[in-house]
């Protein structure tokens, strides 16, 4: 993520464009920087999402968000596709509800997420939204990857067993911190957060232990030590205020 | 107007199910007229019966045993309900997924026992020799119950609360299968 896309200053000599579209039918106005899920939120219809934070930039890694778009073949993630005039959007087909279903029972498969006895049972945004999907059970086979719990940080652990890959730690480290101590290493399937250059937590130089990841994550998968099942509940309220803060920063350099 | 016949039963699990079933208090006294239980823990019968209209299996398929035992109740049941997350998800049985059976044994029964008879010497060279002679063999791993035989309804839950279970079995006996998403979920 180091090559964020700059931010397009809107003047009257190069305005945003409006422009019209359609989501389930009805007719929305946004500007062409906004995306579908963006719009779609501003306009009360719900899609779920997992890796999207309000405060961070994209990522389009869990594909939760997918939307049909009338004459694409594929599914489109709503977080990262924007619209373009008289576009055609459907969030809520039979189609899109039954991939969303099974990318989030693939989410279950892959690693071992306990939910009984997990520190975030409860608070838990990937648990939330077997609920808001209606998987009651999962019709693929559980892999059961042997993965690490890394506790040498003094103050939190990261937990692989618990990691959907949402890359928000990532983000919120390079993004809001600006110490990038978190990255990804490996492919699909065995791809892993790291902290600096695969090393013990607790060995980074580069990590703040401001603790912005644990809190940005979804799930069980980095937590605050000394919290026991069901007692590790996030809070992200703090994210959308520092953005505004970090870009008055930006501003103020700029004059 | 006639009776269900129901049967419980418990594989890899703890009885925490069955428990919140007791915890249904006074829906037990309004179902126990429209019910009959045939099987289980929490009565006296010693063999499954020929037939039981509704099954709520408990745990995971863990041991050879619990895999023999499920293909048997399968066979005999009408509705086989996968009741909790150990018998939806493998859930905490599942967490020796990841060792070998070899390994689960020797931290169970040898590093974490009490050696108080042995000196120390010999409590270091103590090892573990798994015979499994008197006990079912364990299967190299935990695996929900839809994995080896159809299930007709899910039940999570840690355990499941006891108002999906009064729902699950009242829409049963009106005879509908009924929709349990929303009314639970995987953990506590």
């Amino acid at each position: 993520m180091s090559h964020h896309l700059p931010k397009k200053l809107r003047t009257d000599l190069n305005p945003s464009r409006l422009l019209t579209f359609k989501i389930d039918g009805r007719d929305v106005s946004a500007r062409e920087d906004e995306s579908i899920l963006a719009v779609a939120r501003q306009n009360n219809i719900a899609i779920p999402t997992l890796c999207h934070l309000d405060g961070l930039s994209e990522r389009g890694a869990c594909r939760l968000c997918i939307v049909e778009v009338r004459g694409v073949a594929k599914l489109l993630p709503s977080c990262v596709t924007f619209p373009r005039q008289d576009m055609e959007v459907i969030t809520n087909s039979e189609r899109v509800i039954t991939y969303r279903r099974k990318i989030l029972e693939l989410l279950f498969t892959e690693r071992n997420h306990v939910c009984s006895v997990c520190v975030s049972n409860n608070h838990c945004e990937l648990q939330n939204l077997s609920v808001e999907l209606g998987v009651t059970h999962v019709h693929y086979n559980y892999l059961y990857p042997q993965l690490a719990v890394d506790a040498s940080h003094s103050r939190f652990s990261v937990d692989h067993n618990r990691c959907v890959l949402c890359l928000r730690c990532v983000r919120v480290c390079d993004e809001i911190e600006g110490a990038h101590t978190w990255d990804i290493m490996g492919r699909g399937i065995t791809s892993k957060v790291i902290t600096d250059l695969n090393q013990p937590w607790g060995t980074s130089e580069t990590c703040t232990g401001c603790g912005k990841c644990v809190q940005v994550c979804p799930t069980g998968a980095l937590s605050e030590k000394g919290k026991s099942v069901a007692e590790m509940i996030k809070r992200r309220q703090f994210l959308p205020y520092l953005q505004m803060m970090r870009g008055r920063q930006e501003e103020s350099w700029q004059k | 107007m006639a009776k269900i016949g129901l049967a419980t039963t418990w594989l890899d699990g703890c009885s925490g199910c069955h428990m919140s079933l007791l915890d249904l208090d006074e829906g037990l006294i309004a179902l126990a007229d429209k019910v009959e239980i045939l099987y289980g823990p929490l009565v006296d019968y010693k063999t499954f019966p020929d037939h039981a209209d509704v099954t709520l299996v408990e745990g995971a398929v863990s041991s050879e045993a619990d895999k023999k035992n499920i293909l048997h109740i399968r066979a005999r049941s009408g509705v086989l309900v996968s009741f909790g997350d150990c018998a939806v998800t493998a859930n905490v049985p599942g967490m020796r997924n990841r060792y070998p059976v070899e390994a689960i044994l020797r931290r169970g029964y040898v590093e974490n026992a009490d050696l108080p008879l042995l000196k120390e010497d010999e409590a270091e060279t103590q090892t573990c020799e798994t015979t499994f002679q008197e006990v079912p063999r364990l299967c190299r791993i935990a695996r929900p119950v839809h994995e080896f035989v159809h299930v007709d309804v899910f039940l999570p839950g840690c355990p499941p609360p006891p108002e999906a279970i009064f729902y699950l079995l009242s829409e049963l006996l009106a005879g509908r299968i009924p929709d349990m998403r929303g009314r639970t979920r995987f953990g506590a």
